[in-house]
C-alpha cells in the first residue's frame, strides 16, 4: 500500500492548506473577485431595461422615447464596462492559476524524487505521475471554470433574488419556490453523476491496459496465436467503457430538461400570480415582463451545478492527492548545508551492527558488521532473498538502517550531503533503465558537462568501441522509450558506460551484467573495478566468475553474512559458499 | 499537427462527420430531429411569452381583467412548449453522446483490430506510446464533433424559424437579428479558429509534461544513484513552464472573446428596446412583439454557439482521424499460405541464406543452418550480433528479407494461419504475461487439463512455488506479471511453451533471471522431456550450450562457424574467448597471483 501521506483534512480545510502553498493564487484574489461581481451585474441589466422601457417609456401606449434612448444607452455602456471588466478578470484569473499550479507541478516532482526509493515503490507509477499532472489539472481546470461558475452563478442568483424582491416578494418566493426542491435534490443527482463518472474512468482504464497488453505482448500473442482471445479481452473493456460513458450521458440527458420544465412552471406560475398581484395594483407590467427574464438567470446555474460540483469534488480529490505528496516527509532526507562534504580519493566502508526490516515485515538483515578497505574489490554473494540487495541499498543510503549504522570514511552516511554522497558512491542497477534519446544524451547523464570525446574514451576503455561501431549512428543512435530498441545485454552496456563517466570512487554493481556476453562482462569488469585507479569496487552477482577474481567475498545467507573470505579459502571449507560454487561450476563448465 | 483551420481541415473534418453519419444513419438522423424539436421549441417558447403578454398581461394592466380562458391558454402554452423543448433537449443529447461513444467504441476495435493482426515489423516501426494515443486520445478527439453536432443543426433549424417569424412580425426588429446573430456566428467561429491552434498546442504540452513525468518517476533510481534529480527538476520544470504560458495564451483569448459573445446578445436587446419602442410609437408594433422579440434574442444567445463549438472540435478531430485511419490503412499484414504442418514428431528445421535489416541497418547476413528432427542446437554469439532477431523469423513473428525458413521442408510463409504457432512454441528474453490467471497465462485459452498445465510448470521447476500463491493456478498475476519476480514471471513463460508439446522450442535466453541451481534442474528436465521436441536454444552459460548436440556461433549477424561444442572450442577464436571467458579469467588471475608471489619471495 501507499506510504504517501493521506490527508484527512476537511475539504474546506484541505483547499485552505493548498491554496496557502500558492501564493501566487491568493495574491490578487480580490481584486478578481471584485471584476468578477461587475461582470456578473451585467447579467441584469436585460430586466432593467425592459423594466424601464415598459413601465415608464411605455406608460399610457404612448412611448416616452427621449426617456428610453437615455436608458438604453446607459444600458449599453454598462453592458460594455462589464464585459471589459471581464476580460480584466478572465486574463487575472489564468494567469494566477497558470503559474500557483506549474509551482505546485514542480515542487511535487521534485519531492517524488526527495523520497526514498522504498516510499516511491509503494505507488505505482501511473498514479505517481497523474498527482503532478492530471490531479494538478482538475484543480486548475475547477478554478478557471467550474469555480468562477459558482461565483459568478452565486452572483448571479443573489444579484437577480435581491432585484426581484425589489420588484415583488410574493413572485420572488414563488420563483424560488420552484427551484428550491430542484436545488436540494442537486446534490443527489451529483452522486449519481459522480459515481458514473468514476465508473467511466475506471472502465477507460481497463480499455487502455487491454490495448497497452495487445501492443507490449505482440511478440508473444503472436508466437503463440492468441490473437482471437486477446481481441476478445480488448472489446469486452471497450464494450463496458462504452456502456459507462452512455449511462453517463443518460443521466446529463434526464437532468438538463428537468430544469427546463422547472423554469417554464415558474414562469407560468409568475404570469398566474403576477396579474392577480397586477389587479391588487402590487406590481407594473415592465416589473412583472421583467420577471420573466429574471427566471431565465435561474436556469443555468442549475443546469451547470451538477456538473460544477462534480469538477469541484475532483478538484478537492485532486488537491488532496498533491498535498499527499508535498506532506510526505522524505524519509532518507540530505543533511543539507550542515551536511559533510567528502573530499576525492580512496573511500573505506564500515557498517557497524547494522539491522533492517520493511515497515511492517520480518528483519531481512540481522546486526550486519563489516569493514570495507578502502580500493578493495568485494564480491556479495547469496542466494535470491538472503539480503544481497538490501545491503547494497543501505550502502548506497537509498534507504536508512533501521539499527546501526553504515559510516563513510568514517563518517554517518546519513550526515554526508546528497551531492557528496551521489559523487562517490555510484550504484548500477540490474534492470539498466535507459531514457528516450540517443546513446550519447543516455552515457552523458553520468556527466553532463562530458564532451563525445570523453565518451568515446570511456566505451574504449571498457572494450565497448567494438560494439559501438556496429550501431548504424553510433553514438547518435535512438534508444528508443526506456531503450526498448535496444536489447537487454545493450541497455546494460549503456548503463555500465554512463555510470563509468560519473568516474565515482566506489562503485556498486547489482547484478549489472547479467544479461551481457561472458567475454564482454569480464572485459566490463576489469575496466570497471579500475584497479589503477584506486576504486573501491562492490559488486553482487550470480555467476560467482566475480567472486573468484574478488579480493574478499561475503557470503549472504538469510539476513547475515554467514563466511568472508577470499575465494580461495572459502571453497575449500565447507558451507554456503562451498554448495553455490558447485552448483555454478556444474552450470558454467559441466 | 493541424494547426489551422483551413478550409482543407474543414472540409476533411466534415468528410469524418460524414463517416460517422453514414455508419449511424438512424441514430443521427433520431438525434437531429430531436434537435429540431428543441429548436423549433425555442423559438416558439417565446412566442408564448409574447403572447402571453399581449392576451394575459398587459390587458390585465391596462383593462383590470383578466380572461379565465386566456390564462390557463397561456399557462398551457407555457409548459406545454417546455415539455415538448425540454424532450428534444433530453433526446438529442442522450443520441448525441450515444452516436459519439459508438463510434468511438468502433474506432478502438478497429484500431485493435490491426495491431493484432499487422506484422511484428510494423510494431518495431511504431513506439509503444504512440499505438496506445491511437487507440485511447486519437479515437476521442476523431469523434468529439459528434457531441454538439446534433445541436448545431438545431440551432440552424432555430435560426431559420426565428428569421422566419421575426419577418413576419416585424421586419425591423428582424434586421437587428439579422446584423447581431451572424455577427456572433462570424465571431465565433474567429473565436474557434484561433482558440483551437492554442489548445492544441496545450494539450500536446501537457502530454509532453506527463511524459517527462512518467519516464523520469520509472527512471527514479538511476536518478537518485547519480544524484541528478537537480537536472530532472529543470527538464520538467521548463517543459511545465511551458505548459503554463500555452495556458495562460488559451485564457487570453477565452477572456477575449467570452465576454463579447456575451456582450453582443445583449446589446441585440438593448437594441430591440430602443428601435421597438419608435416602432411601438409609430404603431406598427404591440408591446406583446416587443417582449417576444427581445426575449428570442435572450434564448439564441447561448445555443448559437454551438455552431463554433463544432468547428472548434474539428481540427483535433481531423488529426485524431488521421492518426486512427493511419492504424486502420497500413497494410503488410502477414499473408499466410494453404499448408499445414500435420504429426506431432519433431520438427526438421533449415534456415537457408536468410537476411534481415531494421530500416537501414543489416543485421542478418546470409545465415544458413538447418537442425535435424529432435536435435538440439545452441545459438551463441557476443551482445548484439542479431541471435534475438534470428529466432523471432523461427516463429514467423517476422518475415526475412532474403533466404527462407523451412519447417519440414515447408516455407513458413506458405503455412496457413494458425499453422505455425500449433507446432512451434518460442520463450523470449523478456517473459511477457497478462493480467489473468495463472493457469489463464499457461493456456491461453487453448483447452488443457490441469494434470497438463502442472506437468509443464513442474519440467519450467515452477510447480513450487505456484503451488504456495494463495489460489495457486487461480491466482491473478497482475498487469504484467507485476506480483511475481523476474525468475517466476520466467518460468511460467517456459510452462507457457512446454504445455503446448511443440514440435520446435525456441529458447531465446529464457532463463537468465533464474538462479543457476534452479536453471540446471530445468535444462536437465527439458533434455529428458525433449525427445519430443527440436530445440534452438540461445545462451551463453556452458550447462546450456553442454545440452546441444550442435553449436552455431554468430558474430555481427553472420554465421561464423557451426560445429560440436569441443570442435569449435579448438578451431574457432572466437567462440573460444566467448565460452572459456571465465575460465581465462581465473587462470589469468592465478598466474597474476603466482607472479606477485614470486616477485615478493
Amino acid at each position: 500500500m501507499t506510504m504517501l501521506q493521506r490527508v484527512e483534512r476537511s475539504a474546506l480545510a484541505t483547499v485552505r492548506h493548498g491554496l496557502s502553498l500558492t501564493p501566487e493564487f491568493r495574491k490578487g484574489l480580490a481584486g478578481t473577485l471584485g471584476l468578477a461581481v461587475v461582470a456578473t451585474i451585467g447579467k441584469i441589466i436585460v430586466p432593467i431595461a425592459v423594466q424601464q422601457t415598459i413601465d415608464t417609456g411605455l406608460k399610457d401606449g404612448t412611448p416616452d422615447l427621449p426617456y428610453i434612448r437615455t436608458a438604453v444607452l446607459l444600458c449599453a455602456a454598462a453592458v460594455v464596462l462589464t464585459a471589459i471588466a471581464g476580460y480584466l478578470m478572465n486574463v487575472r484569473l489564468y494567469k494566477s492559476t497558470e503559474s500557483s499550479l506549474a509551482t505546485l507541478r514542480v515542487r511535487g516532482f521534485r519531492h517524488v524524487h526527495d523520497l526514498s526509493v522504498l516510499t516511491q515503490n509503494t505507488e505505482r507509477r501511473g498514479a505517481l505521475v497523474s498527482r503532478v499532472t492530471g490531479d494538478v489539472d482538475q484543480i486548475t481546470t475547477f478554478m478557471q471554470s467550474g469555480g468562477l461558475m459558482i461565483v459568478v452563478a452565486v452572483g448571479q442568483l443573489v444579484v437577480s433574488s435581491v432585484l426581484m424582491f425589489v420588484y415583488s416578494w410574493q413572485l420572488t418566493l414563488l420563483v424560488w419556490a420552484c427551484f428550491v426542491p430542484m436545488a436540494i435534490s442537486l446534490p443527489r443527482f451529483q452522486r449519481w453523476l459522480s459515481s458514473a463518472y468514476t465508473q467511466v474512468r475506471e472502465r477507460t482504464g481497463d480499455v487502455l491496459s487491454a490495448v497497452s497488453e495487445s501492443v507490449v505482448g505482440a511478440p508473444v500473442i503472436r508466437a503463440y496465436g492468441s490473437e482471437e482471445r486477446t481481441a476478445e479481452r480488448v472489446d469486452a473493456a471497450i464494450e463496458a467503457n462504452r456502456q459507462a460513458q452512455t449511462r453517463t450521458q443518460r443521466i446529463v440527458a434526464t437532468i438538463f430538461p428537468l430544469t427546463e420544465v422547472m423554469a417554464a412552471v415558474a414562469i407560468a406560475g409568475v404570469v398566474l400570480l403576477g396579474v392577480r398581484l397586477g389587479l391588487d395594483g402590487d406590481i407594473t407590467a415592465g416589473r412583472l415582463v421583467a420577471f420573466l427574464f429574471l427566471i431565465t438567470l435561474f436556469i443555468s446555474p442549475l443546469q451547470i451545478a451538477t456538473e460544477v460540483l462534480n469538477e469541484a469534488q475532483n478538484a478537492v480529490a485532486g488537491w488532496r492527492r498533491i498535498l499527499g505528496v508535498l506532506d510526505t516527509p522524505p524519509d532518507v532526507a540530505d543533511p543539507g548545508p550542515s551536511g559533510v562534504e567528502l573530499p576525492r580519493g580512496p573511500i573505506d566502508v564500515s557498517f557497524e551492527a547494522v539491522g533492517f526490516a520493511y515497515p511492517g515485515g520480518e528483519p531481512v538483515l540481522h546486526a550486519v558488521s563489516v569493514a570495507i578497505p578502502p580500493r578493495s574489490r568485494i564480491a556479495v554473494v547469496g542466494e535470491t532473498g538472503s539480503g544481497k540487495t538490501t545491503f547494497a541499498k543501505l550502502l548506497t543510503r537509498l534507504m536508512d538502517p533501521v539499527s546501526g549504522r553504515v559510516l563513510v570514511d568514517g563518517e554517518d552516511l546519513r550526515s554526508v550531503k546528497f551531492s557528496s554522497l551521489r559523487e562517490r558512491i555510484v550504484m548500477v542497477p540490474q534492470d539498466g533503465f535507459l531514457f528516450d534519446g540517443t546513446l550519447a544524451d543516455n552515457i552523458r547523464f553520468g556527466r553532463p558537462a562530458a564532451t563525445d570525446e570523453e565518451l568515446l574514451l570511456s566505451l574504449t576503455e571498457l572494450g565497448l568501441a567494438d560494439w559501438l561501431e556496429g550501431l548504424p549512428a553510433g553514438l547518435d543512435s535512438p534508444v528508443g522509450q526506456r531503450g526498448e530498441s535496444l536489447s537487454a545485454g545493450e541497455r546494460q552496456l549503456v548503463a555500465l558506460a554512463r555510470a563509468y563517466l560519473a568516474d565515482p570512487d566506489l562503485l556498486l554493481l547489482d547484478e549489472a551484467t547479467s544479461a551481457v556476453d561472458p567475454a564482454t562482462e569480464v572485459r566490463l569488469s576489469r575496466a570497471l573495478e579500475g584497479v589503477t585507479r584506486g576504486r573501491t569496487a562492490v559488486t553482487i552477482a550470480h555467476r560467482l566468475s566475480t567472486a573468484e577474481a574478488a579480493d574478499e567475498v561475503l557470503v549472504f545467507d538469510r539476513g547475515r553474512i554467514v563466511q568472508r573470505g577470499s575465494h580461495a579459502d572459502l571453497v575449500a571449507q565447507p558451507g554456503v559458499y562451498a554448495d553455490l560454487h558447485s552448483s555454478w561450476i556444474s552450470a558454467a563448465r559441466s | 499537427m493541424a494547426s489551422k483551420v483551413t478550409s482543407a481541415v474543414m472540409r476533411q473534418g466534415l468528410h469524418v462527420l460524414a463517416v460517422a453519419i453514414r455508419a449511424e444513419p438512424l441514430i443521427f438522423t433520431l438525434a437531429v430531429a430531436a434537435s429540431t424539436v428543441y429548436g423549433v421549441m425555442t423559438v416558439a417558447s417565446a412566442w408564448a411569452l409574447g403572447w402571453a403578454t399581449d392576451n394575459v398581461v398587459l390587458p390585465a394592466f391596462r383593462a383590470g381583467e383578466i380572461t379565465r380562458g386566456a390564462i390557463l391558454t397561456a399557462v398551457a402554452l407555457i409548459i406545454g412548449v417546455a415539455v415538448v423543448k425540454a424532450a428534444g433537449v433530453g433526446g438529442r443529447r442522450f443520441l448525441a453522446g450515444l452516436m459519439q461513444y459508438r463510434m468511438q467504441a468502433r474506432s478502438r476495435r478497429g484500431v485493435t483490430r490491426q495491431y493484432l493482426k499487422l506484422p511484428l515489423a510494423w510494431h518495431h516501426r511504431h513506439p509503444t506510446g504512440q499505438l496506445l494515443s491511437n487507440a485511447g486520445a486519437d479515437a476521442e478527439a476523431a469523434w468529439a464533433p459528434l457531441a454538439p453536432l446534433p445541436m448545431a443543426v438545431g440551432v440552424i433549424v432555430m435560426l431559420v424559424t426565428a428569421a422566419v417569424g421575426m419577418v413576419v412580425t416585424d421586419l425591423v426588429l428582424a434586421l437587428i437579428g439579422f446584423l447581431i446573430f451572424p455577427a456572433i456566428a462570424v465571431i465565433n467561429m474567429i473565436y474557434q479558429r484561433r482558440l483551437s491552434p492554442l489548445v492544441t498546442r496545450a494539450q500536446q504540452l501537457r502530454a509532453e509534461v506527463s511524459e517527462i513525468a512518467h519516464e523520469s518517476f520509472d527512471g527514479a533510481l538511476v536518478i537518485k544513484t547519480l544524484g541528478r534529480e537537480d537536472l530532472e527538476a529543470e527538464r520538467f520544470r521548463a517543459r511545465a513552464h511551458e505548459l503554463r504560458d500555452a495556458n495562460v495564451a488559451v485564457g487570453r483569448v477565452r477572456g477575449l472573446f467570452d465576454p463579447v459573445l456575451e456582450a453582443l446578445p445583449t446589446l441585440g436587446v438593448l437594441a430591440v428596446l430602443l428601435i421597438g419602442a419608435h416602432r411601438l410609437a409609430a404603431g406598427a408594433i404591440n408591446s406583446g412583439t416587443l417582449v417576444q422579440v427581445a426575449y428570442l434574442f435572450t434564448l439564441l444567445a447561448f445555443p448559437i454557439r454551438a455552431l463554433g463549438w463544432v468547428l472548434g472540435e474539428i481540427p483535433r478531430s481531423v488529426v485524431g482521424w488521421r492518426r486512427v485511419r493511419a492504424v486502420l490503412d497500413a497494410s503488410g499484414a502477414m499473408e499466410f499460405g494453404t499448408a499445414s504442418l500435420t504429426g506431432t514428431a519433431p520438427a526438421r528445421l533449415e534456415i537457408d541464406g536468410l537476411g534481415y535489416a531494421y530500416d537501414d541497418a543489416t543485421v542478418l547476413h546470409d545465415v544458413t543452418f538447418e537442425v535435424p528432427a529432435g536435435r538440439t542446437v545452441a545459438l551463441v554469439g557476443p551482445t548484439g550480433s542479431g541471435k534475438s532477431t534470428l529466432v523471432q523469423t523461427l516463429a514467423r513473428l517476422v518475415d526475412p528479407a532474403t533466404g527462407a525458413v523451412r519447417i519440414d521442408g515447408t516455407d513458413l510463409r506458405e503455412i496457413e494461419r494458425g499453422g505455425i504457432s500449433r507446432a512451434v512454441a518460442l520463450v523470449p528474453q523478456q517473459a511477457f504475461l497478462f493480467d489473468d490467471s495463472v493457469r489463464g497465462n499457461i493456456t491461453l485459452g487453448l483447452p488443457v487439463p490441469d494434470e497438463d498445465v502442472w506437468a509443464a510448470l513442474r519440467l519450467a521447476q515452477a510447480d513450487g512455488f505456484v503451488s504456495a500463491l494463495p489460489a495457486a493456478l487461480d491466482t491473478m498475476v497482475g498487469e504484467r506479471g507485476a506480483t511475481l519476480s523476474g525468475g517466476q514471471r520466467q518460468r511460467i513463460a517456459l510452462a507457457r511453451a512446454v504445455v503446448r508439446r511443440p514440435r520446435l522450442l525456441v529458447l531465446d535466453d529464457a532463463t537468465s533471471s533464474v538462479d543457476p541451481q534452479v536453471e540446471a534442474r530445468i535444462l536437465y528436465g527439458l533434455r529428458d522431456a525433449a525427445e519430443a521436441a527440436t530445440v534452438v536454444v540461445v545462451a551463453y552459460r556452458m550447462a546450456t550450450i553442454a545440452l546441444a548436440d550442435e553449436v552455431v556461433y554468430l558474430e555481427h549477424g553472420r554465421v561464423v562457424d557451426r560445429g560440436g561444442h569441443q570442435e569449435l572450442i579448438t578451431r574457432c577464436a572466437g567462440y573460444r574467448n566467448l565460452v572459456t571467458a571465465y575460465e581465462r579469467e581465473e587462470a589469468e588471475r592465478a598466474a597474476v597471483e603466482t607472479d606477485s608471489e614470486g616477485v615478493s619471495a
